[in-house]
């Protein structure tokens, strides 16, 4: 094994018993701290672990140069937190009178229901789901209230509008903060597509949110297992802040009676079951999350046949972690490429799949062509 | 030890092995890493006095530089910047490798030190107490700074005003500072004694040329300073030199504008801008004769000593 990989997998066991036993991180070395804070912030999870130590009262007992790390991405979530949650404040003001079902997902969503999955948790930008039907006049009423399309190009317009889930991502004129309006879960294309109508008949209101509703549970924990499987990303691989989201939800929700077996109907009458299995599986065995007997024959069901198992048995471990520092290994960079090709392929039909990556393709080498125009002029 | 106690060799083998040297600058600890040797002479005289930390484990950043693919090595040679591996801005021409490492760091502290409360403003000290001075872009505060730092001033910081949320102290980020392109002929008739660095020609902020922090404010660097004076400088030319007093709202508002991280820091923020406002003397200052302006902010520092 290199020392890059070997290296890489320390970094890898470090983040995995970081989450699982938070009560045990006063007692990590100093050049463990060194490895875990690096993997932790590319993950995106340096916030988490300092609200486990936070609610733990272990602040005191990690060393003063990790605690300033921590209390930096404490500050990074907050002000992330707060200023998504008043963007989300502002459309909802901006669609008063209008009569639409707006349904939070993802970070948004976890911070405004309170579920343990909001604790440190980064985000990025405000997604909503909203039905199709209502899109016209919704986008009409926030582009008169100041929020104007990112969509560059005309393909851009037409890639998100007739392939995707999304309408291209809105920005309010005087605000730098990313809203996605979704209207489905999942491309129009994927092979998991699915009727979001259901959806909307599950979600429930959110008290003092106005007319903000949130997913059912079992939808909640389905869209998270999406996101990890079906977002893929070539150069970062698969985000283990999704599985660990897909956990989070799972440990809150279980309590309540009947959950598993919600879920498992949920993903047999959307048609997510694949997705599930692998889900499960991975947080299975690096969260030891164990889903309750009578829930299991049924779920070896769906599993593929035992060469594509071992084969993403060993991809995505692989592929989950970020690199803590430059370039990550030649095979986690291939399991990436794979699993990202995976999700690009159940995206799309290949017909359309080669198109949209020819053109791709070709934007990159005009970009490469101009630069390179660009610095001769400069000479 | 310190970086300048080591052989040109010496440096040089650190640099380029694992694990990469282990530098504190100010509450910093570095770790870096260089794949290009050009910036190593300007390195050891600039970074002369940080201290080794050889046995450091938990690092603040790891930096590197290298060159940008084996390419870009020979045919318009390009550098990248790096920290925990990640690019976070554009690879720029090789022979501004000094300025891309400094700028680079510059990012890291802005970035990550959100346990701060960090205003863009020079600071330095006199009689254990602070003098800030905010400055927005053409103010002259880099100029200023440099001259106080050469005329009896300890030099804190150039580029960043850290502040302490706790016990609103300010702590010590001496680095090299960086004049930018009229301003090293000023510094060089006004302080020869400084120690100027090569100029970086064509650079995104123009002509630049590195000066030396005097050695005894890095040997000083873990001792903070409590916050003394707010001055907002504005450099104008043939302008007399007008010390005037500063409402503490006008004050605080300028504050709040220029850091990097007010906003950010909600609660915390607003609370420690405002102590710090309160705990200062509030002044503008305009001038364009640099000794006159000196004597105006030493006789500052003796009223109130």
């Amino acid at each position: 094994m290199s020392r890059r990989m070997a290296e890489s997998r320390r970094a890898a066991a470090l983040l995995v018993a970081a989450l699982r036993a938070p009560e045990r991180l006063p007692t990590l070395a100093d050049e463990d701290w060194d490895l875990l804070l690096r993997i932790a912030r590319h993950a995106r999870l340096l916030g988490r672990l300092d609200a486990d130590l936070g609610t733990l009262g272990l602040h005191a007992r990690v060393p003063e140069r990790v605690c300033h790390h921590l209390e930096s991405a404490r500050q990074q979530v907050a002000y992330r937190q707060r200023l998504l949650t008043w963007e989300v404040d502002r459309v909802l003001r901006a669609l008063e009178g209008l009569d639409v079902q707006v349904v939070a997902l993802k970070g948004v969503a976890y911070v405004l229901t309170g579920v343990p999955a909001a604790r440190g948790r980064m985000f990025a930008d405000v997604d909503l789901l909203v039905p199709m039907a209502a899109l016209e006049p919704l986008e009409q009423r926030l582009h008169a209230r100041g929020w104007l399309s990112l969509g560059h190009s005309e393909y851009d317009e037409r890639y998100y509008r007739d392939w995707m889930h999304e309408i291209p991502p809105l920005r309010h004129a005087e605000r730098d903060n990313e809203i996605d309006i979704h209207h489905r879960l999942l491309p129009r294309t994927s092979r998991f597509h699915f009727d979001p109508a259901p959806l909307f008949t599950a979600s429930q209101a959110l008290d003092g949110h106005g007319a903000l509703r949130v997913l059912g549970a079992p939808d909640m924990v389905l869209h998270a297992v999406v996101h990890l499987f079906l977002e893929g990303d070539a150069r970062e691989g698969l985000r283990l802040r999704d599985l660990v989201d897909v956990w989070d939800l799972i440990r809150h929700f279980e309590a309540r009676t009947g959950f598993w077996d919600a879920l498992l109907d949920r993903a047999e009458q959307l048609g997510l079951q694949r997705p599930l299995f692998h889900a499960l599986r991975q947080a299975q065995s690096l969260f030891a999350l164990e889903p309750p007997a009578h829930c299991r024959a049924r779920l070896a069901g769906w599993g593929p046949v035992a060469p594509v198992r071992w084969l993403m048995d060993r991809l995505v471990p692989l592929a989950l972690f970020p690199d803590h520092a430059g370039r990550a290994p030649l095979r986690v960079r291939l399991a990436r490429l794979a699993l990202y090709v995976r999700a690009h392929w159940l995206r799309m039909p290949s017909g359309l799949l080669l198109r949209h990556l020819g053109y791709k393709g070709w934007l990159r080498v005009r970009g490469w062509l101009m630069t390179g125009r660009e610095e001769a002029a400069r000479r | 030890m310190r970086i300048g106690d080591l052989s040109d060799g010496e440096l040089a083998r650190q640099v380029r092995a694992r694990p990469g040297l282990d530098v504190r600058i100010g509450p910093f600890l570095v770790n870096l890493r260089l794949g290009l040797c050009e910036p190593l002479p300007l390195l050891q005289r600039m970074w002369h006095d940080y201290p080794l930390e050889p046995s450091a484990g938990i690092r603040d950043f790891h930096v590197s530089l290298d060159h940008n693919g084996w390419l870009r090595r020979w045919w318009r040679p390009q550098a990248r910047f790096t920290v925990d591996g990640r690019s976070p801005f554009q690879p720029l021409a090789a022979a501004h490798h000094f300025p891309m490492l400094e700028w680079g760091l510059n990012w890291c502290v802005a970035r990550r030190g959100h346990h701060l409360l960090m205003l863009h403003a020079a600071v330095l000290e006199r009689g254990g107490r602070a003098l800030i001075l905010p400055g927005a872009p053409g103010a002259g505060k880099s100029t200023l700074c440099t001259a106080l730092a050469h005329r009896g001033w300890r030099l804190l910081s150039d580029e960043f005003a850290l502040v302490c949320p706790q016990y609103g102290r300010l702590l010590p980020l001496p680095r090299p500072i960086p004049l930018k392109n009229g301003s090293i002929g000023v510094i060089r008739d006004f302080a020869p004694e400084a120690e100027i660095g090569p100029a970086f020609t064509g650079t995104r902020k123009g002509t630049v040329a590195h000066v030396r922090p005097p050695s005894a404010a890095v040997a000083r660097m873990d001792e903070p300073a409590t916050p003394g004076w707010l001055v907002f400088p504005r450099w104008q030319a043939g302008a007399d030199t007008q010390l005037e007093p500063l409402s503490r709202s006008d004050a605080f508002l300028l504050v709040a504008s220029n850091a990097f991280n007010y906003e950010l820091l909600g609660e915390t923020g607003f609370i420690t801008a405002a102590r710090l406002v309160e705990r200062c003397g509030c002044h503008t200052l305009s001038y364009s004769n640099l000794d006159e302006a000196i004597v105006r902010l030493g006789a500052l520092a003796e009223a109130a000593a």
